[in-house]
């Protein structure tokens, strides 16, 4: 049963992600990421980090795909003449390098030997135990990370004001 | 008193200063007065040293460590031995007659306090060489003499010739000093030390293979023969009387120029024990002064002549070092330096006189006009010439009786270049004094004698002439041999061994009365021809044969000319012409140029587009991967 | 011992699918010119990579892992706000979201 929910929800993401570099207007292809992005949810899941899983949908499906969304529509970029054509070559070589990169990585995945299992605990993946880790061990990049979402806040203010 | 040793030279040094930094704003007279005190104090005080030296011996005093580095150090000393006090007495007591000399002859000249700066700087170098007591200090000494030298030489530097001659004397001197410089590292490779104590110990020499000792003392000889002048590196001293006359009288005669003799007395420990060396001395010096006083027949400027007479007389004493009679080859340079200075000032006081005028072709009769400085000339002359009972009378001959002690042979080699210097230099004196005046019109109505500021300075030298051979005045002839004996402790002779005793007495009067006839004789040519039958001499072009030869001075300075400045000439114009420009140049430019071409091809890369930018980093990425996983 | 998913699906299953993904993203953002889909490739190249770091943590039973992964989001988030606010300045400028459009990047 889990492979497979596991294998299905590879599929999806794998599908999602294709879907995503491939669809011409930008408008599909937010919305194949979002799939993509709940697919890897439900792997989370299953490897049981729930904080991770719900985190990651608020912050990526939530936030970050509808800021993307947003912007898409804000510039109406359906239109497709702003795109500037020039080399059909480049696309096909761009797949060869992104090949040339699997190829290389699973070469040295292959090569490499993993690590044994580790005692997995359900707990592991809770908030509590991550809020705990975050507030003793953590702490310092914890609020640091404030401190660098606060430096953003006020940059995308400053960069998208118009000016008088 | 002992412990104010140190005072005698930094007292010039002193004064150098002080001229040096005020020559803008101090007067004239007051300059004179700072550079003259400055000398006559430390004569005073070299003075105030007989008396503990000649009785006690040597005194040695050391200021502080100079140079340590490793296994070897050298003391900033001072040992005042009998030698090195006559030395420092001969230096700063001619020199301070020389700088109340210049006084008066210097003092219309607009850099009058350079001058003094100079040559008290020279003074107090002069003194660091005879007084050092080891060969390192001596160095710095001989490199800042030799500096001094360049100095004054080109002191009227507005004329290019001078200049000239200064920086002939400079390379001279450099290929002499190399030689020299290069005998310092064999010894102290050898011996690990400088110090002369350390040097002359007789167990270490003992230890030393004789063949590395001649090629010391052969380096040394190669040193003393720049300084002083000798084959094949004198060319530079006739020149050098581009410099002032009192230069010329303290620098190029009296005590620069001696201290290659002075080297050669103060290492006779080395030199004793390679025969090849001493060979070498007798050689070189012999040649040396029969070659320089065939050139001084025929030279027609009045200062020339006594350049050449200096080169002569310096062979002579080398000549003398050779055969190993070191006291006579000293006492000939102490007498030397009188009678020398007293020539030199003489004809300065002449040119002085005559507003200029060096020929002495243009002379003659000026023993009414300078009758103070005729005096003194005669006196000069005949100490010279070497009539008893003048100062080069004694030196002379004991360097002569030295040479009959070797081989009759050299005698009369040795008596032939004194025969020749008393020819050239009656010949010149009787070319100035007598005969008819040819002393052009203008410059007679002007001719004065000198102020007493010159006058001075060249009676009590003229003294000096007459009675410096009492100094050692031989035993045979009633005298004590006193310079011999205070010498003994220095040369490491023992007391009452004599250094004639294998000639008799009646030998060495026969010989003292054949020199003094043929001296006689040759001074009553020299009348006949000069004042007898007038003659004067002719043009320089004019000249024929062999007298064309020797008034081109063997034509030495062109053979020097075609041998060696012209292929280094030539040499350096390819250097600059060729390789600088076109090879060292080509090279740094093609790199700078190959640079910009790179930049130029590899700025096409950046393009601005961030798709290729993005392209070439991914490839990056995955070639460092590749790099990590496949090797 | 509880049950896992590593029981019947391998480690290297998630290596691989994380591999597969990441190179997919990597392929976006080499193949498209929109500025926009070269952003959402980098966030899938940035989730790939989360995946593989959950996958270890939970492989090793070290929640370490998963708080990376919480540090990770929010850096993506900032760089995704900061991100599409300069590309609202360049469309503002050149009136163009093609990443070959902003030939000045030279200077």
């Amino acid at each position: 049963m889990d492979q497979a929910i596991f294998y299905g929800l590879a599929l999806i993401a794998i599908v999602g992600a294709l879907a995503t570099i491939f669809f011409r207007n930008a408008m599909y292809s937010v919305l194949a990421l979002v799939v993509t992005f709940f697919a890897m949810a439900g792997l989370y899941l299953q490897l049981k980090a729930e904080f991770v899983a719900v985190v990651h949908i608020i912050v990526y499906a939530g936030a970050i795909m509808v800021l993307f969304l947003f912007v898409v529509m804000m510039l109406n970029l359906n239109s497709v003449n702003t795109i500037i054509r020039s080399n059909v070559n480049i696309k096909w070589i761009a797949v060869l390098v992104g090949v040339g990169m699997a190829g290389i990585l699973g070469y040295g995945t292959y090569l490499t030997t993993l690590p044994a299992r580790g005692v997995n605990s359900t707990e592991n993946g809770t908030v509590k135990v991550l809020g705990k880790m975050l507030f003793n061990e953590y702490l310092l990049p914890f609020e640091l990370t404030s401190v660098l979402l606060i430096a953003t806040m006020v940059g995308v203010i400053v960069l998208t004001k118009k000016e008088e | 008193m002992e412990n104010l040793i140190w005072l005698i030279p930094v007292l010039p040094l002193l004064g150098f200063f002080v001229l040096g930094l005020g020559a803008k704003q101090l007067p004239k007279g007051v300059a004179g007065m700072i550079g003259c005190a400055s000398v006559l104090a430390s004569f005073v005080l070299s003075l105030g040293l007989m008396g503990a030296v000649f009785s006690n011996g040597a005194l040695e005093q050391n200021l502080f460590t100079w140079v340590s580095s490793g296994t070897w150090s050298v003391d900033f000393g001072f040992l005042v031995d009998p030698l090195s006090l006559i030395m420092m007495l001969v230096i700063s007591g001619v020199g301070s007659l020389i700088h109340i000399y210049s006084t008066g002859y210097m003092h219309d000249d607009e850099r009058h306090n350079y001058f003094f700066a100079y040559l008290n700087l020279f003074v107090f170098f002069m003194l660091i060489l005879v007084m050092s007591n080891n060969y390192l200090l001596l160095f710095a000494g001989w490199e800042g003499v030799g500096l001094c030298s360049y100095l004054l030489i080109g002191f009227w530097f507005k004329v290019d010739e001078y200049n000239e001659a200064a920086k002939k004397a400079f390379v001279m001197n450099r290929i002499g000093d190399l030689g020299f410089l290069l005998g310092l590292f064999l010894i102290l490779v050898n011996f690990g030390t400088l110090n002369y104590d350390g040097v002359f110990n007789a167990e270490t020499l003992s230890q030393v293979p004789v063949s590395t000792l001649t090629t010391i003392t052969l380096l040394f000889i190669v040193g003393a023969a720049g300084k002083s002048a000798q084959i094949p590196l004198y060319t530079w001293l006739p020149d050098a009387m581009a410099g002032p006359t009192p230069v010329s009288a303290l620098i190029h005669a009296a005590t620069m120029v001696t201290a290659g003799i002075y080297l050669t007395i103060r290492s006779h420990v080395l030199f004793d024990l390679s025969p090849i060396s001493m060979q070498v001395l007798t050689v070189v010096g012999l040649a040396t002064s029969i070659f320089a006083a065939t050139i001084g027949l025929k030279q027609n400027d009045i200062k020339k002549v006594l350049a050449y007479s200096t080169v002569s007389q310096l062979g002579l004493m080398f000549f003398a070092l050779g055969l190993g009679a070191y006291v006579a080859a000293f006492f000939h340079l102490v007498t030397h330096a009188f009678f020398k200075a007293l020539l030199f000032l003489g004809a300065g006081s002449v040119i002085h006189g005559l507003g200029g005028e060096q020929d002495i072709r243009k002379m003659g009769a000026l023993r009414k006009v300078l009758p103070i400085t005729f005096i003194v000339f005669l006196v000069g002359t005949l100490a010279i010439a070497g009539i008893p009972p003048f100062a080069g009378f004694v030196s002379k001959d004991q360097i002569l009786l030295a040479a009959y002690e070797k081989s009759p042979l050299l005698f009369a080699a040795g008596v032939i270049a004194s025969l020749l210097t008393v020819f050239y230099m009656f010949r010149m004196f009787f070319l100035v004094f007598f005969g008819q005046s040819r002393v052009e019109h203008d410059t007679l109505h002007h001719a004065h004698e000198s102020p007493i500021s010159m006058t001075a300075p060249l009676g009590v030298l003229a003294v000096l002439s007459v009675i410096g051979g009492f100094l050692n005045w031989p035993a045979l002839m009633g005298g004590g041999d006193w310079l011999q004996h205070t010498l003994a402790g220095v040369l490491g002779m023992e007391e009452g061994h004599e250094h004639h005793h294998a000639i008799s007495a009646s030998t060495e009067w026969v010989l003292m009365g054949i020199v003094v006839a043929l001296v006689v004789a040759v001074i009553a040519l020299a009348y006949s021809i000069y004042v007898g039958k007038n003659t004067v001499p002719v043009e320089d072009e004019a000249e024929q044969g062999f007298g064309r030869v020797l008034s081109h001075k063997y034509f030495v300075d062109e053979l020097y000319q075609a041998l060696f400045i012209k292929p280094i000439q030539f040499l350096s114009e390819w250097f600059g012409r060729v390789v600088d420009p076109k090879i060292l140049d080509g090279i740094i430019n093609g790199v700078g140029q190959s640079i910009t071409n790179t930049g130029a091809l590899l700025k096409n890369i950046q393009q601005g587009a961030v798709g290729l930018y993005l392209f070439v980093f991914a490839l990056g990425i995955i070639l460092l991967l590749a790099l990590q996983i496949l090797f | 011992m509880e049950k896992s998913i590593f029981d019947t699906v391998p480690l290297e299953q998630f290596i691989i699918l994380s591999l597969i993904l990441f190179c997919i993203g990597m392929v976006g953002v080499l193949r498209r010119r929109n500025m926009i889909v070269v952003f959402m490739s980098i966030e899938l190249m940035l989730n790939a990579v989360n995946l593989l770091a959950v996958a270890f943590s939970a492989h090793r039973g070290d929640p370490s892992g998963q708080v990376f992964v919480f540090f990770v989001m929010v850096v993506a988030a900032a760089e995704v706000a900061l991100g599409l606010a300069i590309l609202m300045m360049i469309y503002r400028n050149v009136k163009s979201v093609d990443i070959n459009a902003l030939k000045q990047l030279k200077w």
